[in-house]
Order: structure tokens, then C-alpha cells, then sequence
């Protein structure tokens, strides 16, 4: 008897979900490729009938960089801690450009699929994952620009630049936080796709990429890493330039505030994923 | 050994109607939480997962329990909106009941509108990955059965080309060969049979049919009553989201066919007046008056059940393919009814249509902006008729028109 119990196939039960549902983690690994083949189809979609194609990933970050350094390197004469601007700003835009990215394109990513939640069954939260990852691509892309800029410029990073890989990784959570939250919230309230592109131009604003933290009174700089891109980006110019140290304690409040919206946002997404298919 | 492989328990789903039936706005948002916290201090009842109360809820499904053996190959028939996709739906996990309770056996695998997947700027073969991944395959999985797939759907020579040059035949005819590379144990399938030629129908047809051999259990809804009747042994009919009859296919399609057919020719429709209650060939009279089989005059007939008398009816008429193209619509304004039971019968002189399933959509006005019904018709229309047009798919086009030819020569050259 015990045998043939062994030899069904596993069950599953399908019942009523409330509130708040765990991670299924179990899931997510059997899942797994999927992951792999939609940041694939992002990325091969990406730059299809285009002219330029994979330039893009350039073009945007390096004509910011020169009209930033025009008027606010040159005519503004915003400092940038003693190396030039050019640099200063294109190390900062690197991060920015791709954080922007990613976080627009997963935030509205649940909605763009509703084709496919409301006919095939896989873990959404791959949706606006995917989404992320696949801005990578242009980021390391926008890298190139950077090490040539570094060679010009004569910067050689020092032994920081080891913690670049996990910065990179950060600035991924930190996206896929922040998507979390938009694309579920854009499931039910169709003003968020209205909101991201104005939260990304003001949040440009309060994080360091124009001006360096030390403009800002030492005494309220940790308010520059509450929000998390700030203390991200004053660590990728120390690791990437060696200018200056590694602001541990700015870091390190950021990487905290990015911990909580991650959490914050998958459980938030777990809970309204169940209505997905019905409201999207 | 067998066992059971879907068993449902009292499955009820609530669905929201009406203008809110979709997304809330973030003004509304934002003057309920407002609302809600100046009504802090009031108790508040626990309404959270269940929907409010009122008249624009419905149930697409209401207390439907089932039980379904491994092996089993179940056709589900049914109005539309009568609960057959969201019994689907719910089976598949795309979206939670609102009560009752589902034990699955195994991997469930489920092809509800194929090619809903596919990226338009991806090659075929790229689809084939993706897609098969979506469906939950791994990756080594479609890498086994990549050639298999590729021939099923008879797409070599264009496997890598850009799906958005495909025609809508080869774009169905891909997406259902990848799903029926799928190898789960539960399979369920929703209105993908209705694909491509018939030939292909055919070979999809028997791809069905081996799955089940395979001991793999196969959940079916399709308007189609002859591939139900053809590949299902047991069916379920629901009506208005609840179980209206199990058994097995014939008798359930028969059932089902009978119900409109019988309602039809007394009058004694269901609860409902005022509506379409039946259709059928006229003329020519054959064993199946739902075929159309030989090219020549047709008359067809809608039965109309009033109540009460029109005096300035308008009545619109639509054909509509499998793929939902639409294939001829017309219609007539000024008609004057009487109540009872009343006839509205065309006649062609030809139907010029390729093979296969279609289904008449017909609606009733009693004046404008004033609509007392508007039915697709059960069952569907089949064409059987000799296909004429040219043999590769993409270049036989919507019609299948008789024509004669000739080559002769005018003039000789020198």
C-alpha cells in the first residue's frame, strides 16, 4: 500500500488565498529558467528594427554627461570633490542611468503582460524581475564609455573596486524593490504609470549624481542615504575612481533601507499577485 | 493504478461587474483610506477577501464539485460566460476561487489561447524556448523535443524567421505544437483545437488522443460539439457557473444540443424571455442540421422568442471564423414582430468558406440603444465542403470560392 501512495503523483491544493501569502520559494527555483528566458526576450527585444541598436545603451548616458557638465560642471560650477566633472558625473550617471531604467521598465511591466497573467500560470514576480535584469546589459555597455574615460583621465581605481560586483548587485535589489512596488500598485491604480517617469526625474534630483554628497552639511548627509540610490552612488565613485574612501556608515544606512523596501515589496506583491489575472 | 486526478469541491468564484469592474483609480484609493480613517473609532466589518454584497457581483462559478480520473479525457460544453473558462482558470492557478477547494495530482499544464506567449519580434525558434518555458518545460525538455516540435507544426523553413512575418495559421500552428510537446499529467486545454486547416485540426485531433493513451488526464472546453463528442468520454455542462449534467460525452453534447433545439420548438425556453433560442440549416436537409457539407443554396433559420410585439426591431447578423476574423455582417432595421416564436431565415446561394468550424453571432433591438439579446450560436456551424483553394495555408486566403479556369490560346506568335 505504501508503495503505490509513493508512486501517485504530488498533490497540489488549490483553495481561497487572504491577506498576506508567504514566498514560495520552491517555487522560484523550479521556475528558475524562466527567469533566464524572459530577461533573454527583454534583452534580444530591446534594440530589434533599430537603427543604432545596442548604441543606445550609450548615447543616453554620455549626451547627459555632456550637457550635466555643461551647464552644471561649467555654468553652475558645481563642485565634484576635486576631479573632473565630466567623470564625476558620467561614474555617477552609470548607476542612475540604469537604475532609472529598470525601475520604469518594471514598473509597468505587470501591466504590459496582462497576455500573459491572464492565460498561463508561472511565478509573476519573474515579470518585473526580468525586467531589471535585463537593463544590465546596457550598464555594463555604458562601462565601456567609463573605463575609457578612466584611462583618459589617468584614474586608476585601488582595491575598493573589488566591492564593485555587490554594488552592481544592489543597484539591482534596489530596482527590483522599487519595481515590486510600482508594478503591483500599477496591476490596480493605472496612475502609477503617470507617476514613475515624474518620481524618476525628482529622484534624480535628491540623489548625488549632479552634485557630491560633501556640498550637503556633514551633519545631515545620513539623510542623503535614506534614500537608498545616495549612499550607492557616493560608493560606486569611491570604488570606481579611489578618490576617496568607502563611506561605510552612508552605505550602510542605504543598504538597510534597501533590505526593507525588498522585503516591503515582495510581500506587498505576494499579497496582491493573487488578483493579478482578475483586475489587470 | 489509477486514482483521481482533479477532484473539485463546492468551486465558487465571485466576480465584480460593471464599471468597476476593473482597476480602481488612485482617487478612489485615496478617499477610501480618507473615509476609512475618519471612521477609525467605528467598528469595521471583516470583509477582507470577499467582495461586497451588492448587485454588480456575480458568480461565474457557484458550488461545482467534480471528480475526474487519471486517464480521463473530460469535455466541458456550456453557454459562453457559463463558468467553462474560469473553471479553467482556477484549475490553472491564473486566478484564486473565492471558495471551495481543488486537489490537483501532478504537473498541470494548461493552453488557454496558444501563442499567448509568443513575442512577435522573436524567431521561431526562439518562441519555441520561451514559450515552452512559460508553459513550465525546461529548457533541456524543449531542446529534446525541439525537432519534433518543429516538424509537427511543419514550420522547418521558417523556424528562423521573425513570428510577426508568420501567417495566423503558422502562428497556431507553432504555438500548439509546442504546448502539445508538453508533458504533464493534468492537461488543460480551452478552444485551441480550432486551429488551422483541417488537416492540421486532424493531426491535433490524434496528438490529443495519444496524451490520453499516455495516462494523462485532459480537462476540454470547446464550442466545438463534434471534437467533444469525437476525443472526450465523459462531459460536464455547466450552465450559469453551476453543474447542470455529467455523463458521458455523447449523451452530455446531445443533452446540451437537445436543450436549445427542444426549448426552440415548444417555446418553453428557460428563464429567460425574449431571445435567440435556436438555429439551424433548413435547407438542404441533411442528418446534421449544423453541416454544411456540399457547395449550393443553404437556408438557415434563427428562432426568436418575444414576449411582447416590436414595432421597429433592428437585427444584426455576424459570421465569425475560428480565429475570430469576421467573415460577413449585415443588418436589417424596421422589423415589425409579433410575440411568440418567431423565424428569421436567410438564404445564400453559396457559402464560400474553407473548412471548419464557424459560429453565427446575431443580435436583437427592440429600438436603438436598446438591446434584448445577442447570442453566438450553439451549436457552431461546421463546413465540410471540398477545400479549393490553394494547398499551402498561407496562400488559400479567408474564402473558398468555386471557380472555373482555362487556359486557351488567343493569338500564335511566330
Amino acid at each position: 500500500m505504501k508503495e503505490t501512495a509513493e508512486n501517485l503523483p504530488e498533490l497540489s491544493v488549490i483553495i481561497p488565498r487572504k491577506g498576506w501569502v508567504p514566498i514560495d520559494l520552491k517555487e522560484l527555483w523550479t521556475y528558475g529558467e524562466l527567469l533566464y528566458f524572459l530577461t533573454k526576450r527583454d534583452i534580444k527585444v530591446r534594440y530589434k528594427q533599430t537603427l543604432l541598436g545596442g548604441l543606445w545603451a550609450v548615447i543616453q548616458p554620455v549626451f547627459t554627461m555632456v550637457v550635466f557638465s555643461i551647464f552644471f560642471g561649467k555654468m553652475a560650477k558645481i563642485p565634484s570633490d576635486d576631479i573632473p566633472y565630466p567623470i564625476f558625473v558620467y561614474a555617477g550617471l552609470l548607476p542612475w542611468t540604469y537604475f532609472a531604467n529598470a525601475v520604469a521598465a518594471s514598473g509597468n511591466s505587470l501591466a504590459g503582460s496582462a497576455h500573459l497573467i491572464t492565460k498561463v500560470y508561472f511565478p509573476r514576480l519573474y515579470i518585473p524581475a526580468s525586467a531589471s535584469l535585463a537593463g544590465l546589459v546596457d550598464f555594463f555597455i555604458a562601462m565601456i564609455v567609463l573605463v575609457f574615460m578612466m584611462v583618459f583621465y589617468q584614474y586608476v581605481p585601488g582595491m575598493n573596486v573589488l566591492l564593485f560586483p555587490f554594488l552592481v548587485g544592489l543597484t539591482f535589489l534596489c530596482a527590483v524593490g522599487a519595481g515590486l512596488w510600482l508594478s503591483a500598485l500599477n496591476v490596480q491604480y493605472r496612475d502609477i504609470k503617470y507617476v514613475i517617469p515624474f518620481l524618476i526625474q525628482l529622484w534624480l534630483f535628491i540623489s548625488p549624481v549632479i552634485y557630491p554628497v560633501s556640498m550637503i552639511d556633514k551633519k545631515y548627509q545620513w539623510l542623503i542615504a535614506i534614500n537608498p540610490m545616495g549612499g550607492v552612488i557616493k560608493a560606486y565613485r569611491a570604488t570606481l575612481l579611489g578618490h576617496q574612501p568607502i563611506d561605510w556608515q552612508l552605505l550602510g544606512i542605504s543598504t538597510f533601507i534597501i533590505f526593507i523596501m525588498l522585503t516591503t515589496g515582495l510581500f506587498y506583491f505576494r499579497r496582491m499577485e493573487k488578483g493579478f489575472a482578475d483586475i489587470v | 493504478m489509477s486514482y483521481t486526478s482533479i477532484k473539485i469541491e463546492n468551486l465558487s468564484k465571485q466576480y465584480r461587474l460593471g464599471e468597476y469592474a476593473g482597476y480602481r483609480t488612485f482617487r478612489e484609493a485615496v478617499v477610501d483610506t480618507m473615509k476609512a480613517s475618519l471612521a477609525v473609532f467605528r467598528p469595521k466589518p471583516d470583509t477582507e477577501g470577499l467582495l461586497p454584497v451588492g448587485q454588480n457581483m456575480v458568480w461565474a462559478l457557484k458550488d461545482v464539485s467534480v471528480d475526474i480520473e487519471q486517464g480521463e479525457v473530460v469535455g466541458i460544453v456550456g453557454r459562453n460566460g457559463a463558468g467553462k473558462s474560469t473553471l479553467l482558470k482556477i484549475l490553472g492557478k491564473i486566478t484564486d476561487p473565492t471558495e471551495g477547494r481543488v486537489e490537483l495530482r501532478g504537473r498541470v499544464g494548461s493552453l488557454l489561447e496558444v501563442g499567448t506567449g509568443f513575442h512577435p519580434e522573436l524567431t521561431g525558434q526562439e518562441n519555441i524556448f520561451l514559450y515552452g518555458v512559460i508553459l513550465g518545460m525546461s529548457r533541456w525538455e524543449v531542446a529534446r523535443k525541439f525537432d519534433e516540435i518543429v516538424a509537427f507544426a511543419e514550420l522547418e523553413k521558417f523556424i528562423d524567421t521573425p513570428v510577426k512575418r508568420y501567417s495566423s495559421g503558422m502562428y497556431m500552428r507553432l504555438a500548439f505544437a509546442v504546448a502539445a510537446h508538453l508533458e504533464p499529467e493534468i492537461l488543460l486545454v480551452d478552444e485551441v483545437l480550432a486551429v488551422g486547416d483541417a488537416a492540421f485540426q486532424k493531426k491535433c485531433l490524434g496528438k490529443m488522443d495519444d496524451v490520453s493513451k499516455q495516462g494523462r488526464t485532459v480537462l476540454f472546453v470547446s464550442h466545438q460539439l463534434n471534437s467533444v463528442r469525437k476525443l472526450c468520454s465523459r462531459a460536464i455542462w455547466l450552465d450559469n457557473g453551476s453543474n447542470q449534467m455529467e455523463g458521458t460525452a455523447r449523451e452530455v453534447v446531445s443533452a446540451y444540443e437537445g436543450a436549445f433545439f427542444k426549448a426552440a420548438e415548444t417555446g418553453a425556453k428557460t428563464k429567460q424571455q425574449n431571445c435567440f433560442v435556436g438555429w439551424d440549416i433548413l435547407e438542404p436537409k441533411t442528418d446534421n442540421p449544423y453541416r454544411y457539407d456540399t457547395f449550393g443554396p443553404v437556408k438557415i433559420r434563427f428562432l426568436l422568442l418575444l414576449d411582447h410585439e416590436i414595432q421597429r426591431g433592428i437585427h444584426g447578423i455576424a459570421l465569425w471564423n475560428s480565429d475570430n476574423i469576421l467573415m460577413w455582417g449585415r443588418s436589417v432595421e424596421n422589423l415589425h414582430l409579433k410575440p411568440g416564436l418567431n423565424e428569421l431565415t436567410y438564404v445564400f446561394e453559396d457559402l464560400p468558406l474553407h473548412p471548419g468550424p464557424y459560429r453565427w453571432q446575431v443580435s436583437f433591438y427592440e429600438k436603438k440603444g436598446l438591446m434584448l439579446d445577442n447570442w453566438q450560436s450553439v451549436p457552431e456551424m461546421i463546413v465540410a465542403t471540398e477545400p479549393l483553394g490553394h494547398p499551402l495555408d498561407e496562400w488559400a486566403g479567408i474564402l473558398n470560392l468555386p471557380s472555373e479556369f482555362k487556359a486557351e490560346l488567343l493569338e500564335k506568335i511566330k
